[in-house]
């Protein structure tokens, strides 16, 4: 369970106004669920991501990761915590003069696994999650923002974290690409039971993978829901955004009981992986609509 | 033009070349071993950085321009009571390394601090995310990626004091442009001075030259 309890953080701003990102906010993420963050820009979503590891200290309020209170580790305890955080970014962040293999090795450095061998091993593993396996030697430059963000997956993954927290993770990339890499967050999802938690502002991503749903709004969190309840009859969201996803239409389930019975064969090509999750979904649904990413890249490819 | 005094020369001129060399050959090494660190520590205790103390940085900052700011000639007599005290001499090529090697420390830092500004934040970022120690993240990512650039900081950095180092005449100090001062100018020994020149710029193409190409080779964000 992640946890957070009335966190604000607050920026000073020279002789102005200080700047509220995040505004009293409270929110508790089951372990293993997937928890979307909606908003618009500068509604102080990637503030609370930062917040869960710290990266940003709130100013006010607790930060719970299972048992541990992260707002009240030292700097050591905070370090050691984060190696089982994971964290990727929409600008991928990785290091441009190390190669595929070394920059998913360098968060098994920095949890300090001293033994090169067993560094490479892991990093072999955990690439092989995201399917990078030909590509191990090559330097970031060499690869698409899609092979980008999943060595950033890798490198998040190499450490076996709990947690893995996504800022704007698709924001950078196409919609086929975008289709791809949230299919492996949910398939991580699924397969290792992580926690993930993913900052947007693309409807498509919340519908595609979350659970659980909160929006913001000027800092705050204005509306919580499950996922779910955008298919059910009569729910009623009380945000712009909230409506938006329910008028859309309904939620494309990610990987979940039905789907992952039909496996993930991540070799295939990404329309047809994805499809595999989506059939059901769209079987089940008594009227089905059209998710507009997927629709939009079958009808580019064919 | 007289090739008789450009053979007259050639002991001089031998001479001087080792001298250019053992005076650059001392500094800029010096200067990148200690300039680094001091670059690096200027980047990351600046507000903003990964560990920033402003007060005791505004201190440093302040001492690095005021040293940058002496007119070399001016900081080479300046120093004379230290430089004796290192060297035990206030002349010759040994008493030149000791002032070139003090202006080019916090030259050099100041474009280390250039090179990991231009770093950008993110792979800072995620490698706090990872849990790294400040140490880690320096040695781990930001010297990794700032290499090129740093070769390239060296670079320039050789080349300017190659040209500093003409001024070491004036404490007897020697090197190829004092040369070319001293027979070129001072003597009227044009075909002398001509000859200098020439080497130093064929010394300076020579640094540029590699030190471009170690920079690119280094550099790994085009795609070979």
């Amino acid at each position: 369970m992640i946890s957070l309890r009335r966190v604000s953080t607050t920026f000073a701003s020279g002789a102005k106004e200080p700047i509220v990102a995040v505004d009293d906010v409270s929110l508790e993420i089951p372990d293993g669920s997937i928890q979307g963050i909606i908003g618009f820009s500068g509604a102080g979503k990637s503030t609370l991501l930062r917040n869960i590891n710290l990266l940003e200290r709130p100013t006010a309020g607790q930060v719970w990761v299972g048992d541990t209170e992260l707002t009240g580790l030292n700097a050591e305890g905070l370090r050691r915590a984060r190696h089982q955080i994971g964290m990727i970014f929409q600008g991928f962040n990785l290091v441009n003069n190390l190669t595929v293999l070394q920059n998913v090795e360098l968060s098994l450095k920095f949890a300090g696994v001293k033994d090169k061998t067993q560094r490479r091993r892991r990093a072999a593993e955990a690439l092989e999650i995201v399917d990078i396996t030909d590509k191990t030697k090559n330097y970031p430059a060499q690869l698409s923002g899609g092979q980008k963000q999943r060595v950033a997956i890798a490198r998040a993954l190499a450490t076996k974290p709990q947690v893995l927290l996504c800022d704007e993770p698709t924001s950078a990339l196409d919609p086929f690409t975008t289709a791809t890499v949230l299919q492996y967050l949910a398939d991580i999802n699924t397969e290792f039971g992580i926690t993930v938690v993913i900052v947007t502002h693309e409807m498509e991503v919340i519908k595609a993978l979350a659970d659980n749903v909160a929006v913001m709004e000027q800092g705050r969190v204005v509306e919580k829901f499950a996922a779910a309840e955008l298919c059910r009859e009569g729910f009623a969201p009380t945000t712009s955004i909230g409506r938006y996803l329910v008028s859309d239409g309904i939620s494309v389930r990610r990987a979940g009981a039905e789907a992952s019975q039909g496996g993930f064969d991540p070799t295939a090509e990404g329309v047809q992986h994805y499809d595999r999750h989506v059939d059901p979904v769209r079987r089940d649904s008594a009227a089905p609509r059209e998710n507009k990413i997927f629709a939009a890249v079958e009808g580019g490819l064919r | 033009m007289s090739f008789d005094i450009i053979l007259d020369r050639l002991p001089e001129i031998n001479q001087a070349m080792l001298e250019t060399f053992a005076m650059i050959g001392v500094a800029i090494p010096l200067a990148v071993l200690l300039g680094t660190p001091l670059g690096i520590w200027l980047w990351s205790h600046a507000p903003g950085g990964l560990k920033p103390t402003p007060k005791s940085h505004a201190v440093v900052s302040a001492l690095v321009n005021m040293v940058r700011s002496f007119p070399f000639l001016i900081l080479l007599i300046a120093i004379i009571p230290f430089t004796r005290l290192i060297v035990g001499t206030s002349v010759g090529t040994a008493a030149v390394i000791v002032p070139l090697t003090i202006n080019a420390i916090p030259y050099f830092a100041r474009l280390v601090e250039q090179n990991i500004t231009q770093l950008g934040t993110g792979a800072v970022e995620a490698s706090r995310a990872m849990g790294a120690t400040r140490g880690q993240i320096i040695r781990n990512v930001l010297l990794v990626d700032a290499k090129p650039a740093i070769i390239g900081s060296i670079t320039i950095t050789t080349v300017s004091f190659i040209s500093y180092s003409a001024m070491s005449g004036l404490v007897g100090g020697g090197g190829i442009g004092d040369l070319a001062i001293r027979y070129g100018y001072y003597r009227y020994e044009t075909e002398t001075m001509i000859v200098a020149c020439v080497l130093m710029v064929i010394l300076v193409t020579v640094v540029q030259y590699s030190g471009t190409r170690a920079a690119r080779w280094t550099d790994k964000r085009v795609s070979a």
